[in-house]
């Protein structure tokens, strides 16, 4: 075993360069955070099955059970209506997730290599965002397949708008999540997360429920909530419903993600 | 020097963690520092990797200040921590590949220099299986590669076989003995396991925050006294006669055994044999007591190291969390 010759240079031998000062923006590091996701995502496959079935679950439940009950809104049936709030579903759940994971990959994981790694603090949060937000969004574009059930019409430009829609979304949504991560010190709070966080935003967001005809109050809620804007776009992307308001949803989630991201590395900044 | 540190103190609240401590560390030099968990080693392995700032006094590592020029102080160290942080769903080759990203190695070498130091510690044949796949030591042998991979000078060892059987240990550390031997390298080395200290050059022993020794494993021992060399010989009165004549000074004897203390046993036990079997003292039985690195602990501390190691590891973390300051 211990039969094979090195040819390690020794240390004293080598000239003393001094290192580099890491780049502000360190791309090749954000994308080595970026693969290393797509790497888990495909190795670890056979969890995405979860997060489809939880996805057809609501489907049913929600489009199939209550179709009868509910008049159609603004001429789309109730699980034509429902079924972009679905997608967004499927981004909320698998982008915080991915987000929190940072809380447990930094102190037992393979991030506490990164921490010590001579790169600025703004390449994990920059990965982490782009990783979680594709894996995010290639999850939610496998719901898309199920689009015939809820009598949803594809096309390829559609298609291409709503990939659009919910990559954005799932930037705005990861963003959020690492922020969150970012304040969080243990994982005992994450079933609390799920409970106070993902399954409120995804309720109060307009995807189960049209914005126009609620309580003003909740329609304040709804205007606060940021996946209310995707929910938008995702809807108006695949339905034409509220179309017109993409670019500005777009927009508006933009924002809020630069700002997410901002206060992420401020705070991160801060420790140690 | 690699590593120069000047009343480096690191407390948390009102909880002094490190209390000034001063040391020294030579190029090429495998310096170990040897306490129960929540001595302070852990957070001094923290200031050191600029993890942790310190609240008082200084560090330069490869010539680099830890707190000003952390960025130069990373690129030249290779670090392997204490619990694995490995991504088992990654192969071996890819969880290095991705180190080299990380830390921007050329990368018209990577392929040849991930072969390498795969080689080094003998996984080359798994280098496209999945991490989870490994045993423990696999996993440990693959965080030193790691940590080797861009030729840092000063590699740093947080207790680098906790957690595994003594058997796995001694493998691990056949490798890292042996790319010592190949590269130079400087060692920074954490650990409560007194077989892993004997592989140091220098030892600092620290307790409470403050080192309360540090000297070679030879001459520490030599603060607990000296070797004890007992013979059995059914003449003893003779032999003990015999052997202070011989020696000059003073031996005694336990029954039928004959006790003599001296400097470095095996050389002496076996001077002692062959001077007696000459006088025609019959030797029947032979055994020597070196002082341990334990008998050290237990000397310096009052305490021997084992049974303290759990209960401080809570006590420091408990207190730790109760000042809401753990490492976030």
């Amino acid at each position: 075993m211990l039969n094979t010759q090195p040819s390690i240079a020794p240390v004293g031998a080598m000239p003393k360069a001094r290192p580099s000062r890491p780049p502000l923006i360190d791309v090749e590091g954000i994308a080595m955070i970026w693969l290393r996701d797509m790497t888990r995502l495909w190795r670890q496959r056979s969890r995405l099955v979860g997060g489809i079935v939880r996805a057809l679950v609501w489907l049913f439940a929600l489009g199939f059970g209550l179709r009868r009950s509910i008049v159609p809104i603004a001429g789309l049936s109730y699980e034509q209506f429902v079924f972009p709030g679905i997608i967004a579903m499927t981004i909320i759940f698998t982008a915080l997730q991915s987000a929190i994971s940072i809380i447990w990959d930094r102190e037992f994981g393979f991030l506490k290599e990164v921490m010590v790694a001579p790169t600025s603090r703004s390449t994990l949060i920059l990965g982490k965002c782009l990783g979680g937000a594709t894996s995010s969004t290639l999850q939610a574009a496998i719901m898309l397949v199920f689009a015939p059930i809820a009598s949803v019409r594809l096309t390829t430009l559609n298609v291409l708008e709503v990939f659009v829609a919910m990559f954005v979304t799932a930037l705005a949504l990861t963003s959020l999540g690492i922020v969150i991560a970012a304040r969080m010190t243990d994982f005992e709070g994450f079933g609390t997360l799920q409970n106070f966080i993902t399954l409120p935003l995804y309720l109060f967001s307009g995807a189960v429920f049209p914005i126009r005809g609620a309580p003003v109050w909740l329609q304040v809620v709804l205007y606060i909530n940021p996946l209310t804007y995707g929910v938008n776009a995702i809807r108006g992307a695949l339905l034409g419903y509220g179309a017109a308001e993409i670019p500005l949803d777009l927009a508006l989630l933009g924002v809020f993600t630069v700002i997410m991201l901002s206060v992420a590395i401020l705070i991160t900044r801060r420790e140690v | 020097m690699t590593i120069q540190v000047e009343n480096l103190s690191r407390s948390f609240g009102t909880l002094e963690a490190v209390k000034g401590i001063d040391f020294e560390v030579g190029r090429g030099e495998t310096f170990g520092f040897l306490g129960p968990n929540g001595a302070g080693k852990s957070t001094t392995i923290k200031m050191l990797c600029t993890l942790l700032t310190p609240s008082g006094g200084r560090a330069i590592v490869n010539g680099y200040d830890v707190v000003c020029e952390s960025g130069f102080v990373r690129q030249s160290i290779g670090i392997v921590f204490q619990e694995p942080t490995l991504d088992e769903y990654l192969s071996a080759e890819q969880n290095l590949r991705y180190h080299c990203m990380i830390y921007h190695t050329p990368r018209n070498t990577r392929d040849a220099r991930i072969r390498e130091v795969l080689q080094l510690v003998g996984l080359d044949e798994r280098r496209k299986d999945l991490v989870k796949t490994f045993s423990g030591g696999m996993k440990r042998r693959l965080e030193v590669a790691r940590g080797l991979l861009h030729q840092p000078q000063t590699l740093f060892l947080d207790e680098p076989t906790v957690g595994l059987d003594p058997q796995t240990r001694r493998s691990v550390w056949e490798y890292v003995l042996r790319l010592r031997e190949a590269t130079g390298l400087t060692i920074f080395m954490t650990t409560h396991y007194m077989e892993e200290a004997e592989y140091c050059d220098r030892i600092g022993v620290i307790d409470n925050g403050r080192i309360v020794a540090l000297d070679t494993p030879a001459a520490l021992k030599r603060m607990v006294g000296q070797d004890v060399v007992r013979l059995t010989t059914p003449d003893v009165e003779r032999a003990v006669a015999e052997a202070s004549r011989w020696l000059g000074y003073p031996v005694y004897c336990e029954g039928d055994v004959l006790c003599v203390e001296g400097e470095n046993g095996q050389v002496l036990a076996a001077k002692l044999i062959s001077h007696l079997t000459l006088a025609d003292i019959e030797v029947r039985d032979v055994s020597i007591q070196a002082p341990s690195l334990d008998d050290v602990f237990l000397h310096l501390t009052g305490k021997a190291i084992r049974e303290e190691s759990v209960g401080a590891k809570e006590r420091l973390g408990a207190r730790l969390r109760s000042h809401g300051r753990l490492r976030r």
